[in-house]
């Protein structure tokens, strides 16, 4: 009990290392550069401890829940040997957590609101919000899709760079053809999609995998689910700008 | 007595929020454990508490950052790409002179220092850096992963600031990035090829995410000719193009200061 309180504190102090950068970097500006007092300093200070308090708890939790299972179930996938059901959990995963991930939905609105004004659907809330939530299924379906080829790469041992390369080259082609308003949008989406709990679970589920399937080394193979999970919705968000 | 009732109120919104962002995630892992592995978890309990641990902590992570941080970075964010700021004087605004690039100065650093340190504070991050430290027996620093990837985001939200400001098409730099991470994949160590693509999505979630944001909001909005809904994107794309360059960068670097230093050992020995 002794022992976990004193890694609890550990971590709680590390926790607080991390934030100090912040702190330091809005003090100098508010009081160097714009010269004016921090405005409700009280309140910034609790904040900064739950902030503290609430890193702590997520990187304990993290050891603790997120990393075992993901690792676990990619064991008990690997060892079952039924790819099917593997794809299936990945396209799920990939999905399930990105249709819920409030950044996707604030970027999905504002580019419904882009898409109304450059004329490319009526000016209704209708309109607006068919197109919002036809993006969204996208963005979504498209890290779904990221998720299934990048474990097939880990269990055919593909190697990354020619799928994220391809990818480049396929992004840099559709940029010259799709509408230029759309293409701000597509390139911010491939970096919402990645929230704080889809990211250890996808790489704990990528290294668990890489880790008990014969001939693959964790740190060449384990690694890139991330990456792909960012890279496919700018593919299918401009695709949806070119279609729509 | 207010704050802390207020405090309370708010704390129970945002870990019921959490709880529902959470749901699905938690459903589809145990329906297949349940449905389709079959098999009982492991430690069952230490799991559980280890969700709810996270639960709690993303609940007050986030609230602190709603009430700390956020305001007062959205607000610094309007108050230095403010015109009045930039220029100090309210007749050359009146004149209404196209303000030279260069006087944004101020934004190009806090862009640095914020992308800097916010991606520093950034939980996916640090859980990434955990792995790629554990899974590559120590040969990747924890540190050394989160400096690389934060100096990374740093360099290209101040980029993308400039590019804002400039006016200059998001897509050239965009592509040129990715010609840079093409060569620099070409001569990279093997190992290092996948995680450094990784860690251009890791750096924006939680933290980073609002605060550039506003700044890309801000500039936008202030600068002249520049239109908020077209050109507030792209701050994001940058800061997840960079991190990808500097963690090569930071692989091809220790790689060939390793060689250098084992070619030293080696002459040494040899004029011996």
């Amino acid at each position: 009990m002794k022992k976990a309180l004193l890694q609890f504190l550990k971590t709680m102090l590390s926790s607080a290392r991390d934030l100090a950068p912040i702190a330091l970097v809005i003090a100098f500006f508010q009081i160097f550069v714009l010269q004016q007092p921090i405005p409700n300093f009280e309140a910034m200070v609790i904040g900064s401890i739950f902030v503290v308090v609430g890193l702590t708890f997520f990187i304990y939790g993290l050891e603790m829940g997120l990393f075992p299972i993901g690792e676990s179930m990619a064991f008990s996938f690997a060892r079952k040997g039924n790819v099917a059901w593997l794809l299936i959990f990945a396209f799920a995963l990939g999905f399930g957590t990105t249709v819920a991930e409030p950044a996707l939905i604030a970027v999905t609105k504002k580019a419904a609101r882009i898409a109304a004004q450059g004329g490319v659907i009526e000016v209704t809330d209708a309109a607006i919000k068919q197109y919002a939530l036809g993006l969204k299924f996208t963005v979504a379906i498209s890290v779904g899709l990221a998720a299934v080829i990048g474990v097939l790469r880990i269990i055919k041992g593909w190697p990354i760079q020619w799928l994220i390369l391809g990818g480049y080259a396929l992004v840099v082609m559709m940029t010259t053809i799709a509408p230029k308003e759309i293409i701000g949008i597509a390139y911010d989406s491939g970096g919402v999609t990645t929230s704080t709990i889809t990211v250890p679970l996808m790489t704990a589920l990528g290294i668990g995998l890489a880790s008990s399937i014969k001939g693959r080394n964790p740190m060449l193979d384990g690694f890139g689910l991330i990456a792909l999970a960012s890279l496919s919705p700018m593919i299918f968000v401009m695709g949806y700008g070119m279609l729509y | 007595m207010d704050l802390i009732i207020q405090l309370i109120s708010h704390f129970v919104t945002t870990f019921f929020h959490t709880i529902i962002d959470v749901i699905p995630i938690a459903s589809i892992i145990f329906g297949f454990q349940y449905f389709v592995i079959r098999k009982k978890i492991p430690n069952l309990k230490r799991v559980l508490a280890g969700f709810f641990y996270v639960i709690i902590g993303l609940a007050l992570f986030l609230q602190g950052l709603e009430d700390a941080l956020f305001p007062i970075g959205k607000m610094m964010a309007a108050q230095l790409t403010d015109p009045h700021f930039i220029l100090h004087t309210t007749a050359e605004i009146q004149q209404g002179m196209e303000i030279h690039w260069s006087k944004y100065y101020w934004v190009y650093i806090f862009a640095f220092t914020i992308g800097f340190s916010t991606t520093i504070a950034e939980p996916s991050l640090l859980a990434v850096a955990i792995k790629a430290n554990e899974v590559s027996g120590g040969t990747i620093g924890i540190w050394g992963l989160r400096i690389a990837v934060a100096i990374g985001v740093a360099f290209g939200i101040s980029l993308g600031s400039w590019r804002i400001v400039t006016g200059l098409p998001l897509h050239w730099f965009i592509i040129s990035g990715y010609v840079i991470v093409i060569f620099q994949t070409l001569y990279s160590p093997k190992m290092i090829i996948a995680l450094a693509y990784d860690s251009g999505g890791v750096t924006t979630s939680t933290v980073t995410v609002p605060i550039v944001a506003a700044l890309g909001l801000g500039l936008a909005t202030n600068v002249a000719g520049r239109s908020p809904l077209l050109d507030g994107f792209g701050l994001i794309a940058f800061a997840s193009l960079f991190p990808i360059i500097s963690v090569l960068a930071y692989a091809q670097l220790s790689e060939w200061y390793g060689k250098r230093n084992k070619k030293k050992e080696a002459l040494e020995i040899e004029s011996k």
